[in-house]
């Protein structure tokens, strides 16, 4: 049975809850997680109730980091830490907007721990609501398409890059659609000495309007049109990149989701996919993908 | 035997105090008045006087939440921090008490920006009353460090794991130099048993911490904290008489009195302004006058029925009060000291003053004035709270 107990109330299709089982499947019993508030965390410990065979902890929004960072010192300062993993396990809003500190304040300090984000690109816990991992044009419930509005007007931060200007030994990012991979990395993150980050892509069923059966065929489309390159990153350095041999145009990633529907409906709408077109573009030429 | 007692700067004895609880984890984040303290103590780690992980964090509200991790993977913790730092980890203060982590902080008590004020009132530590800390108030610096082991032992007993602010006027306190005793490491370890926790982050016996509790089961958490509270209040008295036979020093568990019995006239307080109050009460009472001192040490837990015990035969009481509910017009004693009476016999009028805000001095004339104010009531005179010592050209 995995770590991640069944039973949890994540929907059916759930990209957090794949996330989770893939991280402690790689990791094992010998890991402490730490989760700061969102989905994962919620649907995970309804009180009485925990779906995790790991010590797990739960402090506040935008604090996991700092949290992580306080159980490895004290493991550290007793004896204890061994070859214990410490893990964090968050969203793209704890981690990429009101946590961003804390994460850059741990990282610098060294901590031998691994932080993972699981970026399912908006606030799905508290109704999909746009955060900084919110990509182009995509229609969220605080930046939805209207007749004067594309949706989103802003581009996804780049995160992974954040962290690797911290000096971290190792960045990679990752799709739930491609779990192998998924699993090699996060493991090799937490064998890595120091603090490591891995930028984990999680299509959400419910914020990005698919059906649950598609979540691997949408994260797998995100890859294969190059609107999620997966690569890895030793020191700053891009050393290994997932490469693509038939790139698919991005609509085809696009169509398959229904927050980006309003731009095959929109007037103008096929002038701003280019938009999008070229932001793969650019991923393709920055890491290499062909 | 005579101890030894040596001059130091106010936070040396803290952090030395500190130093001799043995701590695991200290977290902090430098803030004026509390970073002499952070200093020595960072110090003492980098001597090798301290088996402990020094970490400096990026913000007060990484400093206690590195608390809060370590505290629930079994650490002993310390950090320390004043006014806006205060403010920063409000969130996380709540955060902690709710997880019953047993974290101890001394708080360098000092004013709230707007307008910035870097010197001493209780206003940063009384605005977290509702955070489920347990709060004491010392009087002096030998109370200050020896508040330290008192707390850890009182927040960590099983039937408590409530975390405690021991609370000291900034530079008042922080920043002079007096003649102390510093905690003897060999008193310490008689005094203080090691944190050995039932609940812990362990990856031989996982748990879960900081689950997600609905309607059905939340209010029982609120209660349980509430619960720990009484507890609190007999271990706060017990562990001051323990710390008295160990060590021989005693500053009153929940409440002191100072020439109270007799008294008529109660002068009610917190903190290092106690000092100046007993000082002007040996003048008056050389003068006649019936006065006396009800020291209130721990403000969370209240001590609602050693304040009412206390307060049965007074004729007038005045509350001091360096904090302000702005819309309320008082302090937040005068205000917890009103509510305690109520509902009981005691039918005494309580006069609030407010006054010493960010750092404005209160000599021994100021509290003769506020006496002499409060003997008005005999004559029909009474304002129920007023600032005491407020510049009229500035008014």
């Amino acid at each position: 049975m995995s770590l991640l107990r069944p039973g949890h109330r994540g929907c059916a299709g759930c990209c957090d809850a794949l996330a989770g089982k893939f991280v402690l499947d790689a990791l094992g019993e010998d890991t402490i997680v730490v989760s700061p508030t969102g989905c994962l965390e919620v649907f995970t410990t309804p009180y009485p109730e925990s779906a995790w065979g790991v010590p797990w902890i739960h402090s506040l929004f935008e604090n996991a980091a700092a949290v992580a960072s306080g159980v490895e010192a004290a493991l550290k300062a007793m004896g204890r830490k061994n070859n214990t993993k410490i893990v964090v396990i968050g969203g793209d809003g704890a981690t990429m907007d009101i946590g961003l500190q804390a994460i850059s304040g741990a990282f610098e300090r060294g901590h031998d721990l691994t932080y993972i984000c699981v970026d399912n690109e908006a606030y799905m816990n508290t109704g999909i609501q746009r955060s900084s991992a919110t990509p182009l044009y995509a229609s969220t419930t605080t930046s939805p398409s209207g007749k004067v509005s594309f949706g989103n007007p802003l581009h996804k931060k780049n995160m992974p890059a954040i962290i690797a200007a911290h000096s971290s030994p190792y960045v990679a990012t990752a799709s739930v659609a491609y779990a192998p991979d998924m699993m090699k990395k996060i493991k090799k993150a937490a064998d890595t000495k120091g603090p490591t980050y891995v930028h984990v892509h999680a299509p959400c069923c419910t914020g990005w309007k698919f059906d649950g059966s598609k979540t691997i065929e949408v994260g797998r489309l995100a890859v294969e049109t190059a609107m999620w390159p997966l690569y890895e990153m030793e020191n700053g350095v891009v050393t290994n990149v997932r490469k693509l041999k038939n790139r698919k145009p991005v609509e085809e990633y696009l169509k398959a989701q229904g927050r980006f529907k309003h731009l095959f409906t929109m007037e103008g709408g096929a002038e701003e996919i280019k938009k999008i077109q070229a932001i793969a573009d650019w991923n393709v030429k920055h890491f290499g993908l062909e | 035997m005579r101890k030894r007692m040596v001059v130091v700067e106010g936070s040396y004895a803290v952090a030395h105090a500190v130093k001799v609880c043995k701590p695991n984890v200290i977290s902090a984040y430098p803030i004026t008045p509390q970073t002499h303290i952070v200093e020595d103590l960072a110090q003492f780690a980098a001597d090798g006087e301290m088996n402990c992980e020094y970490m400096n964090v990026e913000s007060e509200f990484s400093a206690i939440s590195a608390l809060i991790g370590a505290s629930a993977a079994g650490a002993r913790t310390y950090s320390s921090t004043t006014s806006q730092g205060l403010a920063l980890m409000h969130e996380a203060l709540f955060n902690a008490s709710g997880m019953r982590l047993p974290i101890i902080m001394t708080v360098v008590n000092r004013a709230l920006s707007a307008p910035i004020n870097i010197w001493n009132d209780q206003q940063d530590s009384i605005s977290q009353r509702d955070t489920g800390w347990i709060q004491l108030y010392a009087e002096d610096v030998q109370e200050s460090a020896d508040m330290v082991p008192q707390l850890y032992k009182i927040a960590e007993d099983a039937d408590v794991l409530l975390p405690a602010m021991a609370c000291m006027d900034g530079f008042i306190l922080s920043h002079v130099y007096e003649p102390v005793i510093l905690l003897e490491q060999n008193l310490t370890d008689e005094f203080l048993p090691a944190y050995s926790p039932e609940f812990v982050l362990d990856t031989k016996n996982p748990m879960s911490f900081g689950a997600f509790a609905d309607p059905s089961t939340y209010t029982e958490f609120r209660y349980k904290q509430e619960k720990a509270m009484e507890v609190a209040l007999k271990k706060i008295e017990e562990v001051a008489n323990e710390f008295r036979d160990v060590y021989g020093r005693y500053y009153g568990g929940l409440i002191d009195g100072y020439v109270l019995d007799d008294a008529e006239i109660v002068i009610m307080a917190m903190g290092s302004v106690i000092g100046t109050i007993k000082d002007t009460i040996d003048a008056l009472r050389s003068e006649g006058e019936s006065v006396g001192l009800l020291k209130v040490r721990s403000f969370r837990p209240f001590p609602v029925e050693a304040v009412r015990s206390a307060l049965k035969n007074a004729k007038v009481v005045i509350t001091l009060d360096k904090n302000i509910s702005i819309g309320k017009n008082e302090g937040a004693l005068c205000t917890e000291v009103k509510a305690c009476l109520h509902n009981t016999d005691i039918r005494v009028p309580v006069i609030g003053f407010m006054l010493g805000h960010g750092g404005r001095d209160i000599p021994m004339s100021m509290i003769k004035k506020i006496i002499n104010k409060a003997k008005l009531v005999d004559k029909g005179i009474f304002v129920e709270s007023e600032f005491a010592d407020l510049r009229e050209d500035l008014a």
